[in-house]
C-alpha cells in the first residue's frame, strides 16, 4: 500500500514535471496591484535566508498590506482611494494660522502657506474662530478651510463687526454689525516654506472674493460696490538659520476696511497693498512675530494701516492659539482701535 | 513486480538532493558578512570626500558647545536612528538597511556640519537615498525625531535649527516622490 501510494505521487510529480517542461517558458510576469491587494490566504511563513538584512526585507515582502477597503483607516487619518484624508503629516505651525480673512497667514497678514496639516498626496481641513476687541468695535469670525495637495487651499469666513455704541453716533443704530463673507483660494505655484534652497521661498497666488451682506449701507457711505476681489501674491520662508520665519504678500484691492465698507468708490478703485510678517521661532510649538499691512482709504474716511505683535502656539498637533495686540488705528472715523486678538485653529 | 519497476526508474528520473547543499551557492545569493571590527555590512565602493555631506561646514566654536562637542553629536545621531528605526511612520523604510553604518555616517555627518572636526566618509546624500521613495512625510517625521533626539540633549532650540538650515536644502536630493 505504502509503496502503491508512494509511486502514485511519485508518478503524478513526474507526469506534472514533464508536462510543466513541455510547456513554452513565459516570460516573467510582475503582477502588483490586483494581487497584492488581495489578502493572502495564510499566514506568511517566515523565510530561513540566514542574511538578517535579508530575513527583513523578506518578512517585509510577505507582510500583508493591511486594510485595503476603498475607505480604510489610515494612521490616524480615512483614506478614499489613494487620498489620505486628515492623515496630518505637516511640522508643527508651518500650516499657519488663520487669518481675518480666514486665509492661512499670521492674523492680519495672508502668507505664501497652505492651511490644513496634509502632505502631498493628502487632504486636510482646518477651523478656526477669531476674536478682536478694540475702544469702539468688537470683531467676531469664524470659518473653514480645505488644503489639498499642500499646493491648493479653499476657505470660507464670515466676519461680524459689532460697532457697540458707535453704532447710535454713526446713526446706524446701537450694536450694528457689519458682515462680510470671504471666499478664498490660494495655489502654490514654487518653493516650500522649510525644505529646498533658503533663497526660494514658498510662493502662491491667491483671490479673496468678499461679499458686503450690508449691501444699502456700504453704498449709502459711498462704496461703489458691495462685493469685490482682492488678489493676492504671497512668499514666505522660514529661515531656518534665524529662526525667523519672513513673508511678504503684495495685494490687490479695493476694499474698504478688509469689505466690511464696501469696494472702491465713486472716483476710486484698485490699489496694491502690501503685507510683511517677520516671526521668531522660540520653539516647535511657539512663534512671536510682528506684522504689518498697509490700507488703501479709497472712501476718505481716515482708513489706517493696520499692525499686530503676536504670539501663536501650538497646544497640540491640532490645536493652535493665537494671541495677538493689534492696532488697527483709525475705523469709520473713529481713532486709535488698539486692542486684543485671540484665535483658535484646529487642524487636521 | 511492476510497481516496484517503475519506483525505481522514476526515483532515478527525480534524483532526491544531496544532502547539505548550499542552496544559497546554487541561486547565487550572496550573503554579507559584517565586518568582525567595526559590525558593518560591506558596501559597493564610492569616491569619499567632504563634498558628499551636502553642505559647507559652520565654523563657532559656540555651536559644537551646544551640541555637547563630539560625542555629544555622535549620542544624538545614534539616538536620531533609534528614534527613526521605531517610528511606525518611517521604521519599514529603515528595516533592511545597515543601522550600524548609519549611525557612523550621520554622526560623521552632523559632526563635520556643525563643524565640530570630522571628516565625512559616507556617500552623497542622492546615493545614499537613491530609489528608497522618500517623502516629504518622511522627511519630516525624520526631521521630528532629529527635534526630539536634540531635545532630550538639552541643545537650544535657535542651535536646533542651525543643523536644520544645513539638512533641510538637502531635501532635494533625498525627498524622491
Ligand atoms: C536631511 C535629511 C537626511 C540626511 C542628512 C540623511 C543622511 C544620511 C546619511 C549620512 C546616510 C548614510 C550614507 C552612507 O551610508 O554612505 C543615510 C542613509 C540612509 N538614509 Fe538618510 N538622511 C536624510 C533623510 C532620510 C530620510 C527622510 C529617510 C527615510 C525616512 C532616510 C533613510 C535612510 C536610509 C534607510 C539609509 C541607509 C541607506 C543604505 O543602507 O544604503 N534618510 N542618510
Amino acid at each position: 500500500m505504502t509503496i502503491i501510494s508512494s509511486c502514485l505521487l511519485a508518478l503524478c510529480h513526474a507526469a506534472a514535471m514533464s508536462a510543466g517542461s513541455a510547456i513554452p517558458v513565459t516570460a516573467p510576469h510582475i503582477a502588483y496591484a490586483p494581487v497584492l491587494d488581495e489578502e493572502p490566504e495564510q499566514a506568511p511563513l517566515s523565510p530561513t535566508i540566514p542574511d538578517d538584512q535579508a530575513v527583513a526585507s523578506a518578512i517585509r515582502a510577505l507582510q500583508p498590506l493591511g486594510p485595503t477597503s476603498a475607505l480604510s483607516d489610515g494612521e490616524g487619518g480615512v483614506r478614499i482611494g489613494k487620498i489620505e484624508l486628515f492623515e496630518g503629516g505637516k511640522l508643527l505651525l508651518t500650516n499657519g494660522v488663520a487669518t481675518v480673512e480666514g486665509s492661512s497667514g499670521g492674523g492680519i497678514a495672508r502668507w505664501g502657506t497652505i492651511g490644513g496639516r496634509q502632505m502631498p498626496g493628502g487632504i486636510g481641513l482646518s477651523a478656526h474662530a477669531t476674536a478682536i476687541e478694540l475702544p469702539d468695535f468688537s470683531w467676531r469670525s469664524y470659518g473653514v478651510l480645505l488644503g489639498v495637495d499642500d499646493r491648493l487651499e479653499l476657505s470660507v469666513s464670515r466676519a461680524d463687526f459689532d460697532t457697540r455704541d458707535v453704532g447710535t453716533a454713526l446713526g446706524i443704530g446701537q450694536g450694528y454689525t457689519f458682515n462680510l463673507d470671504t471666499f478664498g483660494a490660494k495655489l502654490r505655484l514654487a518653493g516650500d516654506l522649510v525644505y529646498g534652497e533658503s533663497w526660494l521661498p514658498q510662493i502662491a497666488v491667491g483671490i479673496e472674493h468678499k461679499r458686503s451682506r450690508d449691501a444699502d449701507l456700504v453704498r449709502a457711505i459711498g462704496a461703489a460696490d458691495d462685493e469685490g476681489t482682492d488678489y493676492t501674491l504671497s512668499a514666505t520662508k522660514l529661515l531656518l538659520a534665524r529662526s525667523v520665519l519672513v513673508n511678504a504678500t503684495l495685494r490687490y484691492t479695493e476694499a474698504n476696511q478688509l469689505g466690511l465698507l464696501g469696494f472702491g468708490s465713486a472716483g476710486e478703485g484698485y490699489n496694491l497693498q502690501f503685507e510683511g510678517s517677520l516671526g521668531y521661532q522660540l520653539s516647535r510649538r511657539a512663534v512671536i512675530g510682528a506684522e504689518y499691512r498697509t490700507k488703501p482709504d479709497i472712501l476718505g474716511l481716515g482708513e489706517d494701516d493696520w499692525l499686530d505683535l503676536f504670539a501663536a502656539y501650538a497646544l497640540t498637533d491640532h490645536l493652535t492659539l493665537t494671541a495677538a495686540y493689534v492696532d488697527l488705528g483709525s475705523i469709520a472715523t473713529f481713532p486709535d482701535q488698539r486692542g486684543g486678538f485671540l484665535s483658535a485653529q484646529v487642524a487636521f | 513486480m511492476l510497481i516496484p519497476a517503475a519506483t525505481a526508474v522514476l526515483m532515478v528520473i527525480q534524483q532526491a538532493p544531496a544532502e547539505g547543499t548550499d542552496w544559497d551557492a546554487e541561486f547565487g545569493v550572496e550573503t554579507k558578512q559584517r565586518d568582525p571590527v567595526t559590525g558593518e555590512l560591506p558596501v559597493d565602493p564610492y569616491e569619499q570626500s567632504n563634498a558628499n555631506a551636502g553642505a559647507a561646514p559652520y565654523d563657532s566654536a559656540g555651536l559644537v558647545r551646544d551640541f555637547g562637542g563630539r560625542d555629544g553629536i555622535a549620542r544624538i545621531a545614534g539616538r536620531t536612528v533609534d528614534l527613526a528605526e521605531s517610528d511606525p511612520r518611517i521604521a519599514v523604510i529603515f528595516e533592511s538597511h545597515d543601522m550600524v553604518r548609519l549611525k557612523r555616517t550621520l554622526s560623521e555627518q552632523f559632526c563635520y556640519l556643525l563643524g565640530a572636526g570630522c571628516d565625512y566618509t559616507g556617500r552623497d546624500m542622492r546615493a545614499a537615498h537613491d530609489g528608497m521613495g522618500v517623502t516629504k512625510a518622511d522627511m519630516n517625521a525624520l526631521v521630528e525625531n532629529l527635534q526630539s533626539a536634540m531635545r532630550e540633549a538639552g541643545v537650544p532650540f535657535a542651535a536646533q535649527n542651525r543643523l536644520l538650515a544645513k539638512l533641510a536644502p538637502m531635501s532635494r536630493k533625498i525627498v524622491e516622490r
